[in-house]
């Protein structure tokens, strides 16, 4: 995409220097400009020496509040110490996309907010050379302070801030960057920069927002998909202690907008969430009441022996290949909904008054957000205004905002400013699940042990050719390009059950069958899994990637891919495992998401069915810096540890169109007696940096089940693991 | 109903139905938000409080419950020489991602400290069992408590 860059500055409230930086599309082209990316990232210099950085995006636990500021502060050359992080608004003609999702944060923003900071530092520097009519050239900055090399004089930034306010911005693709080697904040652990809040318990998140002369609300949902409420006994339940209001709910059928239902309103949420007891609701369940997790399944195998309907990939001649090969491997591979459950269930307080609406809404995607608020509620835009808040926790969840427009309706009917909190139940039972999936594999192996054919017919749900939210299939998956003689195809099942992006969407599930079917297969050719997967990966080549489902795709380096399966072997004492006790094995996988390149080591010991997860390793390649390394391990052993809780005990059942599980009781989390030490690698490479929030889940859930057979000699082909499976 | 109680050392007068939970109190009466709600059924354990230095789910103890009992919460906990500890173990070994669930984590964490004070792994598996972190933060409480009781050699903590 062609784009032209801008760099606006100019006295902000206060006197500070206000560094507006944004890229757009260039306007000729029409198509180009509706997906303009739009940048921005202020910089707030106080006469004290104070630098007030904001930071754009919403903070969901990746710690991107405390990592965007970091490659400002870099280039402008401050201290950390002086630095305080304000976080924006949801203000897109500011601020650009404001979002959390897909781990793009630190690709979008590496260059961009790097050239922020130091297009801040020259504006310095040339304010210092005026105020002291000396060249630039013989001025430099660090730490705050512009020095003038041949007279020995300085200035800190503070004093600077209202000259260099008055100066034109710098070209940003001329600024100069710092060479890597001279990084001081950069490449160094820097905590979380809300941390000391959080241990001290101060209002920082959705649930703590409160607003002068709210009510509490709670919004019961029809328990089936898409269903409506017809009537319900209102007056009965407005009679109840601490109860001020109820109504219905008039709402649509898609899943991220206003659904129907009854919203109660009490003087505390207690109140409200009490008063649900005695709440009785006619429901028109709708057209998908009929849907189950059983009739998936069995849908499901049906279409297995069916022509597949979607064409994914087909290379060569599978069959020609299946036949001649000397051993042919043949596998049935499933996985469940689940759910996110952030620990913080969905919350929005929203205040309408007088034709426009302020929100407070944790959520990782608020632009969205605004449009569903402004169309539903028959506002513009520019009528909305959207704090966005600390999330406690997203995964993918809070990318959608339907808890967002349901509180602005609620605040509208109502005539007062609301607080909605669901419940853990309502939370658990109206998510957008990880959608199951069912892959019906077929390899075929050639005397010596080499993988000549390759199928994969994936029963997923969708419509009209297309999959579902989250239920894809892309035909660059891997193996694909590494096997001569390959079929990627899929049959499509209609579904009523909302389905979206989780933590690694797609990925979390299919590192898990790939990854697992590939181990069978280095089992059938009687081979080192590990040398197994590098002879599959070949010579280092890189591969160009056609456009997906979801658009383009970067390429693929097998070169590191390589990198990080040797040294994972290496860390993990792979070579050794033959001296692990009986009972005890270790597992390999690696997987390619986000950009990021990771494989990892699971060790398990399994002793009268119970199974023991010793010990994770995991070797990550990110590219060539690391920018904050406290938080890249974090993540990396947050994600691990999310990997191994989704396949030990999560799933979601579907029953007569509704969701059966409620809780942690029938939904459980990773507790911390479960949870194995994670060591973590990063192998540092000559490539831009990615994120690190999502691609190190993908390969644990096939390294634990690879482990697990190591260790026992049974398969795990259906998650979560059947603990009856071990026994 | 009329309820007095008392919450980081300070009384309050309370008018509230006797089966309001604790948590509900603390949050949206006295207005302490430090104190979270995971699962109201005391599943998740974000909930924490102590009553008489003992780690309680607020979530399921009625008002009517707490009597001449002593609470303290995340907002409290500091005083004590442990609570201070254990934050600042929290902060040193940079345990937080979400964060949601860790006012409940250094609860549970300070009343293991207070009874045994230098835990080994089960004991800390025992006492922190009742406590989710989503984001599973998990290797770092565990490194975080024992920084905070002294026990280990790890100590290489993160900058600030």
């Amino acid at each position: 995409m062609k784009r032209r860059t801008f760099l606006q500055a100019g006295a902000a409230v206060g006197g500070g220097l206000l560094l507006d930086f944004y890229w757009a599309a260039a306007p000729a082209d029409a198509a180009t400009e509706s997906k303009a990316v739009v940048l921005n990232a202020y910089v707030r210099l106080s006469p004290d020496g104070l630098v007030t950085i904001v930071s754009p995006n919403p903070e969901v636990g990746q710690g991107i509040k405390t990592m965007l500021p970091m490659l400002i502060a870099e280039e402008l050359d401050v201290d950390w110490k002086d630095v305080r992080i304000e976080q924006a608004l949801s203000d897109p003609a500011v601020y650009g996309r404001q979002f959390a999702g897909g781990s793009v944060a630190t690709p979008l923003h590496w260059d961009p907010l790097r050239r922020v900071g130091a297009a801040g530092r020259q504006m310095l520097i040339a304010a210092a050379a005026q105020t002291w009519d000396v060249a630039p050239s013989d001025c430099d900055a660090s730490s705050g302070v512009v020095h003038h090399r041949p007279s020995a004089r300085h200035l800190t930034y503070g004093a600077l801030a209202a000259r260099a306010a008055t100066l034109p911005a710098p070209d940003l693709k001329t600024v100069v960057l710092k060479n890597p080697k001279d990084f001081k904040i950069i490449g160094t652990s820097k905590r979380g920069i809300d941390s000391p809040l959080v241990v001290t318990g101060k209002p920082l998140f959705g649930i703590d927002i409160t607003v002068p002369g709210m009510l509490y609300a709670v919004f019961e949902k029809c328990p089936v998909f898409g269903g409506k409420a017809l009537s319900a006994n209102l007056d009965a339940v407005k009679a109840l202690p601490g109860v001020r209001d109820a109504f219905i709910v008039a709402g649509g059928t898609v899943f991220d907008g206003l659904t129907s239902g009854v919203a109660i309103l009490g003087t505390t949420w207690w109140a409200a969430q009490k008063a649900r007891q005695s709440l009785e609701v006619v429901w028109d369940e709708g057209p998908t009441a009929w849907q189950s997790t059983t009739g998936f399944a069995r849908r499901a195998l049906e279409l297995s022996q069916r022509p597949p309907t979607l064409k994914v990939r087909s290379e060569g001649d599978v069959d020609a290949a299946l036949t001649a090969s000397a051993k042919v491997v043949e596998a049935a591979y499933s996985y469940p909904f689940i759910a996110h459950a952030p620990l913080e269930p969905q919350n929005c307080t929203a205040h309408f008054k007088d034709g426009k609406v302020e929100i407070w809404a944790p959520t990782q995607n608020p632009d969205p957000g605004r449009k569903i608020v402004a169309k539903t509620l028959g506002l513009t835009d520019a009528d909305i205004t959207i704090h966005m808040i600390r999330c406690g926790g997203g995964f993918g969840r809070r990318l959608m905002n339907d808890y967002m427009v349901e509180a602005a309706w609620i605040s509208k009917q109502a005539g007062v400013a609301v607080k909605l909190l669901w419940s853990r139940e309502d939370d658990m039972r109206h998510d957008f699940y990880r959608p199951a999936g069912f892959h019906f594999f077929k390899a075929g192996l050639d005397a010596a042990g080499k993988v000549q054919a390759f199928r994969d017919h994936f029963v997923s749900f969708g419509a009209d050719g297309k999959f579902a939210n989250a239920a894809v299939l892309t035909p660059s998956e891997f193996p694909a390009r590494f096997v001569a003689n390959l079929d990627f195809a899929a049959s499509l099942m209609p579904c009523g059950v909302p389905t979206g992006p989780l933590r690694a969407p797609n990925s979390n599930a299919l590192g898990f069958v790939f990854q697992s079917f590939i181990d069978e297969l280095s089992v059938a050719a009687g081979r080192d899994p590990v040398q197994f997967r590098l002879d599959l990966l070949g010579e280092r080549r890189v591969y160009e990637n056609p456009a997906g489902p979801n658009g383009p795709t970067p390429p693929f380096d097998s070169g590191r891919m390589r990198d990080v399966l040797a040294l994972v072997a290496e860390k993990s004492g792979w070579e050794k495992r033959a001296s692990l006790p009986a009972g005890s094995g270790m597992g390999v996988a690696f997987y390619y998401s986000h950009f990021g390149y990771f494989a990892e080591v699971a060790q398990v010991t399994v002793s009268a069915g119970n199974l023991k997860i010793d010990k994770v390793w995991v070797a990550g390649d990110i590219g060539s810096q690391i920018i904050n390394p406290t938080g890249a391990e974090n993540q990396v052993q947050g994600a691990a540890l999310d990997g191994i809780g989704e396949a030990l005990g999560q799933v979601i059942t579907i029953e007569g169109g509704r969701t059966v599980q409620g809780n942690f009781n029938d939904f459980p989390l990773l507790r911390i007696h479960q949870a194995p030490p994670v060591e973590v690698h990063f192998l540092v490479s000559d490539h831009p940096p990615t994120g690190v929030g999502e691609p190190a889940l993908p390969p644990v859930v096939p390294a634990l089940c690879n482990a697990i057979f190591a260790a026992t000699g049974k398969r795990i082909r259906s998650l979560p693991i059947d603990p009856k499976a071990l026994a | 109903m009329h309820y007095r109680i008392e919450v980081n050392g300070r009384q309050h007068e309370i008018e509230a139905e006797p089966d309001m939970p604790l948590l509900w109190v603390l949050r949206d009466l006295l207005d302490l938000k430090g104190t979270k709600y995971g699962c109201g059924v005391s599943l998740c354990g974000a909930c924490t409080v102590h009553l008489n230095g003992a780690a309680t789910r607020s979530c399921i103890t009625p008002l009517s419950s707490v009597g001449s009992a002593s609470v303290t919460t995340i907002e409290g906990i500091g005083a004590t020489v442990v609570g201070r500890k254990v934050q600042d173990a929290w902060l040193d070994v940079d345990v937080v991602q979400c964060g949601y669930c860790q006012a409940g984590q250094i609860m549970s964490a300070a009343a293991l400290l207070a009874k045994t004070a230098h835990p080994a792994d089960a004991d800390i598996d025992r006492a922190m069992a009742g406590n989710l972190c989503r984001c599973a933060t998990y290797v770092r409480i565990r490194k975080a408590i024992k920084q905070a009781a002294g026990v280990g050699a790890d100590k290489a903590g993160v900058a600030p």
